[in-house]
Parts: structure tokens; sequence; C-alpha cells
């Protein structure tokens, strides 16, 4: 059971929305987490790796920014190492056949009104809701 | 190198944005998502919050993206497989990325098979496709 928090999440949505605002305007690029880090890893014809790595190296290092002030981040894993690698591989591959992920489809194509991004953002939405409901009132000791 | 400069503050932002919002616990996130137990909505405001700035964002911003049309399996099926994942670990992309932070070998594990994934993705799948690439 965790709290709801409906401030805080408020909060960090709007420095999230800001965040990407600023890539946008000033860089004219989406802030599609998966998309960046896929393209970081392996660049297209033409594209660079140095925005990429520098807005991916700021992630943590707001997180721990965060830390400082409020004390350790709270990260509770469930799933134990089996599942998170399963996991991890799907998150991977999925985000990028599927362009995007909760940021770059949930947040910014969602922004732009995307139907594309509607599509995909309902999509990981049910899924993921279907598979937390199998996992923890279906089935057992899948997470834990 | 301003454009890296640029990048590191909205990298950073966005970090500090995600864990204020705690979305870099998990267990805030499968609780989200487990819409029949004992829900937390918490992250509907995280991203109503985010979808109402960048939406100003987008108007104001003139250069349309460019971007694919259309509406094909790989989106589909890229966002299931997305999803699953996601369900399954309460990590997505940027989250994960950002609690590494912590230094957990939990979350290690999981950034790496996600790079994994990624990689097999971006070597494997995209080049067969198109093998000019």
């Amino acid at each position: 059971m965790t709290e709801f928090t409906p401030g805080s999440a408020a909060l960090g949505g709007l420095l999230i929305g800001a965040a990407a605002s600023l890539l946008l305007l000033a860089l004219g690029r989406v802030a599609g987490i998966s998309g960046i880090v896929g393209r970081a890893l392996v660049p297209g014809e033409g594209e660079s790796r140095g925005w990429r790595i520098a807005f991916v190296l700021g992630l943590p290092l707001g997180a721990a920014l965060v830390s400082a002030v409020t004390g350790p981040l709270e990260v509770t894993v469930e799933a134990d190492f089996p599942v998170l690698v399963s996991a991890g591989l799907l998150v991977g591959f999925g985000t990028r056949l599927g362009s995007g992920c909760t940021s770059g489809h949930g947040v910014c194509g969602l922004a732009r009104g995307s139907a594309r991004s509607i599509t995909a953002t309902l999509t990981f939405m049910i899924v993921a809701a279907l598979t937390v409901f199998v996992t923890h009132h279906v089935l057992e000791g899948v997470s834990s | 190198m301003k454009e890296n400069g640029i990048a590191l503050v909205s990298g950073t932002l966005f970090g500090i944005g995600l864990a204020v919002a705690q979305m870099t616990n998990p267990a805030k996130v499968i609780h989200f998502l487990d819409v029949t137990g004992a829900w937390d909505p918490s992250l509907a405001f995280v991203m109503g919050a985010a979808l109402v700035v960048s939406a100003i964002a987008y108007r104001v911003q003139k250069t349309p993206i460019s971007v694919p049309a259309g509406i094909d399996a790989r989106l589909v099926g890229g966002s299931a497989l997305f999803g699953l994942g996601w369900g399954l670990a309460g990590f997505c992309p940027g989250p994960a990325i950002a609690s590494l932070s912590t230094g957990s070998p939990k979350v290690v594990t999981f950034v790496v098979a996600m790079l994994a994934g990624m990689l097999l993705y971006d070597l494997g799948l995209e080049r067969r496709r198109d093998p000019a690439a």
C-alpha cells in the first residue's frame, strides 16, 4: 500500500512537464526517454550522442539532488532478479519497437494530441494494469 | 556544448520531477496499476500535470515535429510488450535510470536488462528490416 500523494505528484509532474518543455523549445527534441536512451546507444545516421548522454546523466543527478534534500529515496522493488531481467528486456525491446514509453507517448505524444501516442498509451496502460491484476490477484509468487 | 548543457539541465529537472513524484518507487507505480486492489491514483496526477505543462509548450512550439503517421502492429505490439514489462517490475525507462542514483543492485539489474533489450531491437530487428541502415 502506498499513500495517495496528489500534491507531490502534481508538483513532480509539473517539473517533468517543464523539463520536456525546455527540451522541446530550446532544442526541438521530444523528451521520450526510451528514444533518447536508444539512440544514445545506437545512433541513427547523422544522430548525435552528446545531448542524449547529457540528458540521461541528468536523470540520476536530479534524483540524487532530491535525496540530498529529503533523504534517501524509497525504491521498493517487489520483483526478484529473474523477473527484473525479463521485465527489463521487455521494456527495452518493447519501448524501441513501439517508439516510445510513458514520457514519449504518455506525456509528449498526448500533449501533441497524437493518435499514435493515444493508442500506444492506452495499450501499455491496459496491458500493465492487466499484468498487475494477474500477478497480484490471480497468480502467486511472481512479484513477492 | 550549449546544446549539451541544456540537455543536462532538462534531464536533471526531469529526474527531480520523477523523484518528487515518487515515480522512482516501483511500489507507487504498481499500486497505481493495481486498479482492483489497494489503488493509489497518484500517478494520474503526475501525468496530468506533466501533460498540461507540455501541452502549453507544444502550442508555443512553431515548427512541427516530424513523426511517422499511422498506427501499426509495431506500435501496438511494442507498447504491449512494454506494458507487460512495466507491470512486472514497476519500472519504465526514465524512473529506472533516475533510480540508479540509489545504487540499488535491483535497479542496476533492471537497467542493464533494459539496455540489452534496446540493443536487441536496435541492432537486431532494425538491421534486418533495412540492411542499408
